[in-house]
């Protein structure tokens, strides 16, 4: 608990300067890789950060509940597939464009999100973990029995999403550049909402629900509505995902993923919303290097979890931090 | 759905919660008595039924294999506690998922390269290896009797331990509130290490009776323990009797479910969409039957006294 108290000082709002550097420092560095990247394997190094961007996305919105909520869902990643899935199955029936499959994809997550968060929302602590965890489990296994649409073997999504007709996902450049404009736009409406009267009433409820509750907020109201948000968050990771792989499985939606997603907010730094996006980044980044040093690569990233666990209070951003503050005091 | 398959499918379906129980009751001990959340409960029931394969083929004896398995479980849990988890004790729940789920990622792996990824088989003893005759037209196979019977003994043993032993009164009191344990001057480090080998080695257990009626694999413990959570939960954290209880409960349903949904759909459903969604309400059926429990008791069936 004392950790989580911790983490509600490193608020955007208040942490100024220091606070904004990285975040913007972060964003720089994605709209210019490409460029550099044109002199590398483009195709490879664009397929990558893309992949890292979407779950940078997804992160964010699991940090919303984590961070700033105490509410540690273990079933996000079934947001992400319910998006991926809206685009394929609307694409197996011949509906492509983005104006019909997004709205669908937000909605489904959305609707989803309420319908399970009044039930997960009267449980608190390891039930809530477990509960959310149900719940992305059934959505899992509903998936698994879409004979119609793969089953267990996923659907491939044979044509891309267009927008008012234009092609615009089919190009890995501006695929690249809607993820980005879409991690941007994320970022800016986590931080604008954490900074709001909204916000400052949802992460009250995370100090003492009790207290807020008695000063007269109905507590339960608004983890619901951040419930909704976060998982319409997902379900465009989700989106983007299925229009970046041609391709969505069950496998995007079991348990293991959940937990990936909640390693990425944890390792970055949970509460600091950009550290999702540098968890994201290192966790996918690391797994991709490793892969291509050994067959069993596995074996130490395992170990290197144990580690950042022990070590690695308050993830790199908080790592960053300390050394920051030794440095220079 | 004839009276024969039913009882049949009831005694797999107990023989399943009895499994789950194996597993479930370390794990709502650690869970209970030290608030940790121990992911790596699953690789060790996984770890379990390696060793024993491993042993096995050195001794070529079932019973040595048996002792040998469950000591090397034990060590092996005990080197876990010192090296990993004990840091975590009184840290967040989430450094405590990641960690564990760090040592599942490791352990899958691990296995992988010291017995290679395709599937391992254990034989099982030979006098046990028939099947009896329990009525007339129903042959059950001896082994799962023998799995149920050792089940029923370990909640036995643990019903007796925990409600009737000095040591199984200090984990009571652990589990509803350690800090005033540890002030009235008993060494809490200890007794959670007692819990934690206690539990890994009930977790081995199971994974060494269950390995020769199931492939020996990586990877076979996640199943199983995202089962043997949904049964604590159900049962109530750090509820012996509660998970003994939902053990049952949730083996019976999920057993059941999986062999009798699509006929029970078809009562009101055209055959080929109830063979569709059969298998997949039957997938979801304990989850479902989970969230329904923790809607009406936010805290599980047998709250452990004392926890919220």
């Amino acid at each position: 608990m004392a950790q989580l108290a911790l983490a509600s000082d490193r608020t955007p709002r208040r942490s100024g300067l220091a606070g904004n550097v990285l975040p913007v420092l972060v964003f720089i560095v994605f709209a210019a890789l490409p460029l550099f990247a044109a002199f590398q394997a483009e195709a490879y190094v664009l397929g990558l950060v893309t992949r890292v961007m979407i779950f940078a996305i997804a992160a964010l919105s699991l940090d919303l509940l984590v961070g700033y909520g105490a509410l540690v869902s273990f079933g996000h990643a079934a947001f992400v597939g319910l998006g991926a899935y809206a685009v394929g199955i609307l694409s197996a029936h011949g509906v492509h464009d983005a104006l019909i499959s997004l709205p669908v994809a937000l909605g489904v997550s959305a609707l989803f999100a309420w319908a399970t968060g009044i039930v997960c929302l009267r449980t608190k602590g390891v039930y809530f973990i477990m509960i959310t965890l149900a719940f992305g489990q059934m959505v899992f296994f509903i998936a698994t029995s879409l004979a119609p649409y793969g089953g267990d073997d996923g659907l491939t999504i044979r044509m891309r999403s267009t927008l008012a007709g234009f092609p615009i996902f089919n190009n890995d450049r501006s695929l690249y550049y809607i993820c980005l404009a879409c991690l941007l736009g994320a970022y800016l409406l986590c931080r604008a909402l954490i900074g709001s009267r909204f916000g400052r009433v949802y992460r009250g409820a995370r100090e003492n629900a009790l207290r807020m509750g008695t000063i007269g907020f109905e507590v339960y109201r608004f983890q619901l509505v951040m419930y909704v948000i976060a998982g319409m968050l997902a379900g465009l990771a989700g989106f983007l995902l299925g229009n970046a792989t041609d391709f969505v499985s069950p496998a995007y939606m079991a348990w293991q993923r959940s937990g990936d997603l909640l390693i990425m907010v944890i390792l970055g730094g949970m509460g600091t919303l950009h550290g999702a996006i540098v968890g994201s980044a290192a966790f996918l980044l690391t797994e991709e290097w490793l892969s291509g040093l050994t067959e069993h690569w596995k074996v130490i990233f395992g170990p290197l979890l144990v580690l950042v666990a022990v070590f690695a209070r308050g993830g790199l951003i908080g790592v960053g931090t300390r050394l920051r503050g030794l440095l220079g005091g | 759905m004839s009276l024969t398959l039913l009882i049949v499918q009831t005694l797999n379906g107990l023989q399943l919660g009895v499994l789950l129980f194996l597993i479930a009751a370390g794990l709502t001990l650690v869970f209970g008595v030290m608030d940790f959340i121990n992911l790596a409960h699953g690789v060790q029931y996984m770890l379990g039924a390696y060793l024993a394969v491993m042993f096995y083929g050195l001794t070529g004896n079932f019973l040595f294999a048996l002792v040998l398995a469950l000591g090397a479980a034990l060590l092996f849990g005990l080197v876990l506690e010192f090296a990993v988890f004990r840091h975590l004790y009184d840290r967040d729940h989430v450094d405590q998922v990641i960690a564990t789920f760090g040592i599942i990622i490791f352990l899958n792996q691990g296995v992988k390269l010291l017995w290679g990824a395709s599937p391992l088989s254990l034989p099982m003893p030979e006098a046990l290896s028939g099947s009896i005759v329990l009525m007339p037209g129903i042959l059950y196979p001896v082994w799962r009797l023998v799995i149920i019977a050792s089940g029923l003994a370990v909640a036995l043993i643990l019903y007796l331990l925990v409600g009737h032993t000095r040591v199984g009164m200090l984990v009571r009191a652990g589990a509803t509130n350690a800090p005033m344990v540890s002030a009235l001057g008993v060494n809490i480090r200890r007794l959670f290490m007692i819990v934690f080998g206690f539990g890994t080695m009930l977790a081995g257990f199971a994974g060494i009776m269950i390995a020769p009626i199931l492939s020996v694999e990586p990877g076979m413990g996640d199943t199983i323990l995202i089962l043997a959570f949904v049964v604590i939960v159900i049962g109530g954290i750090g509820s012996i009797r509660g998970a003994f209880l939902a053990a049952l409960i949730i083996g019976l349903v999920d057993t059941l479910g999986r062999s009798f949904a699509v006929d029970i759909l078809r009562l009101f459903m055209a055959p080929s969409p109830a063979r569709t969604v059969g298998p997949a309400i039957a997938s979801m059926l304990i989850y479902l039957l989970m969230a329904v429990v923790l809607y009406l008791r936010p805290a599980g069936l047998f709250p452990a006294k004392g926890r919220a």
